[in-house]
């Protein structure tokens, strides 16, 4: 597949240790700002709220690099494994700001709201799912489980982003935009498997049937 | 109830001087506010220490100022501080009416002139686990009530924001998160109970816009949400007040809403909060206070009460 000349990226290939390296410019420099007391009047909620952030964009990036490469003839499918890693990283690094600094390991008030808050259950739903995925992201995990067995168990990666998705719209009072629009996103990602039909339409040729495992 | 009414005593002699002074400076306030316009809301208004105030530190001014749900200027808590500004309060009336023998439009001047203005120190819980320590100026709301004489008949107090779209941008757009205008309501009860307020300012100036200017309710064992600002209209009514958390999610949102650790929110827990300021990103959380720490002056309101039904 031919690169499409609009993006930059496809022409010149970025070596994947800068996709690592810029990828956790965010958390240092969230963190850093924490550190110097510069996050705001709720500087724990705010370090919080920006992880959980980055580990949703992250896998929504993740999920896009198929339909990309599908409608838009772009390949970025050498960074998706990046992508995916930081997506599981973030929800990582979120997950222990909210044990350590938020209830700085009250394991009786965590654990309660795990089990009764929907939105923290969602939250934890979408990082148990993550954790497999991310333990198998390497060479040597696809070849003992197999193309095909591996594909099908990374395919939990749509569950996760339902589930994060879910998560993030449970948290909010009211029905502000923010979170409405990553959800719309994710359904828009996973309606393009759904119904991949439509994507092919789109540039008129027939998706490579022999990709599909992998890639879907 | 007026306790004085001879004409013939002026209003100097009645109240200590040091109050009177207090009242001519805040009017004086209120014209300079004007003066700025947009930008410089805020003007010194002086006030002695009032009851109930804590000696908890307070929270930083400038917190107090950036830190903000007040959805008629959007849903962000950074958005009042950036779009209130727009907001003129000046002129203002306060229509008090319903189940009271004079009703009347006041102008805030007016409504503000004869009471003596006090500094509360006050505990704020929001609904959503965060909280202040915020030194409001004001006045019992009781003594303002009482003005309009309510009669036998009125139970309730409700409440009406302002709205004015093109002054508040959150009142106008597709996405509004909440049927305007914004209403409140109390108990009479709760009304006239001395800890609530009618807030017209904080940190010893008038009240900047995006704190509710020109007037705002406090009542403080209740979660921030009935505070409601920027009051235009208080009705006196005989029957329980609609309230607009409560429309708007009436399984979450009571109409009573008073801080409660005991009973959670549907969604997250109220065991917990945050104190704003305190100690950056290695801050723990403190308990939550039954009626947010003021049991011992209103539990008795409450006598009976299923408090997980009435919530
Ligand atoms: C893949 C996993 C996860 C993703 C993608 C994710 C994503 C997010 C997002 C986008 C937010 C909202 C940020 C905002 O308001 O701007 C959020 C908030 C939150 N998440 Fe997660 N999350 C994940 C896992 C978890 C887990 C495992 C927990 C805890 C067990 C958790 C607890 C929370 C909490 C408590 C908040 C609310 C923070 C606050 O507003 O105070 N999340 N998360």
């Amino acid at each position: 597949m031919r690169a499409a000349p609009v993006f930059p990226l496809a022409g010149w290939r970025v070596p994947k240790l800068a996709v690592y390296v810029a990828g956790f410019v965010p958390a240092i420099w969230t963190f850093y700002l924490g550190v110097m007391d510069r996050l705001g009047p709720e500087p724990i909620k705010a370090l919080e709220q920006e992880l959980g952030l980055w580990s949703l964009r992250f896998l929504l990036l993740c999920l896009a690099i198929t339909p990309l490469r599908r409608a838009a003839g772009v390949d970025l499918l050498r960074y998706r494994r990046a992508l995916g890693l930081l997506a599981f990283y973030y929800a990582a690094l979120h997950l222990s700001a909210y044990v350590a600094l938020d209830h700085s390991f009250d394991w009786i008030a965590i654990g309660r709201d795990i089990l009764k808050r929907p939105y923290v259950t969602s939250g934890m739903a979408a990082f148990v799912i993550l954790v497999p995925l991310a333990a198998t992201s390497n060479n040597a995990a696809i070849r003992r489980l197999g193309g095909k067995a591996w594909a099908r168990l990374h395919r939990l990666v749509y569950v996760a982003a339902v589930a994060a998705a879910a998560h993030f719209l449970l948290i909010v009072k009211s029905w502000p935009a923010e979170p409405l629009l990553y959800a719309a996103a994710t359904a828009a990602l996973l309606a393009m498997r759904a119904f991949p039909a439509v994507l092919r339409r789109a540039r008129s040729i027939p998706a490579p049937r022999r990709r599909r495992a992998l890639t879907s | 109830m007026l306790i004085r009414h001879s004409p013939d005593i002026a209003p100097s002699e009645i109240t200590p001087y040091s109050a009177y002074l207090r009242r001519r400076e805040f009017l004086a306030g209120f014209g300079a506010a004007m003066a700025f316009g947009g930008a410089a809301q805020a003007a010194p208004l002086a006030a002695a220490r009032g009851p109930f105030s804590t000696d908890e530190p307070r929270t930083p001014r400038a917190d107090v100022l950036a830190y903000n749900n007040f959805y008629e200027f959007g849903g962000r808590k950074s958005d009042p501080a950036e779009n209130a500004h727009r907001l003129a309060t000046k002129p203002w009336t306060v229509r008090i009416d319903g189940l009271v023998a004079k009703p009347a439009d006041y102008r805030l001047e007016d409504l503000i002139k004869p009471l003596a203005l006090e500094e509360r120190v006050y505990r704020m819980r929001c609904v959503e686990g965060w909280s202040m320590v915020i030194p409001w100026i004001g006045a019992p709301l009781s003594e303002i009530l009482k003005r309009a004489e309510p009669l036998g008949s009125a139970k309730y107090v409700a409440f009406e924001t302002l709205v004015r779209p093109e002054e508040m941008p959150g009142q106008k757009g597709l996405l509004q998160l909440l049927p305007w205008p914004y209403v409140e309501g109390l108990r009479l009860d709760e009304a006239l109970h001395p800890l609530t307020i009618l807030a017209v300012g904080l940190y010893g100036e008038t009240l900047p816009n995006q704190n509710g200017a020109p007037l705002r309710l406090v009542v403080p064992w209740k979660y921030g949400f009935k505070g409601i600002k920027s009051i235009v209209r208080v009705s006196l009514v005989e029957t329980q007040p609609k309230t607009s958390w409560n429309m708007q999610n009436p399984r979450e949102y009571g109409f009573y809403s008073n801080v409660n650790p005991n009973v959670d929110h549907p969604r997250w827990s109220q065991a917990t909060e945050r104190r704003i300021g305190e100690g950056g990103i290695f801050a723990k959380r403190r308990p939550t206070l039954m009626f947010n720490g003021y049991a011992e002056q209103v539990a008795s309101l409450y006598g009976g009460m299923d408090l997980e039904r009435y919530f």
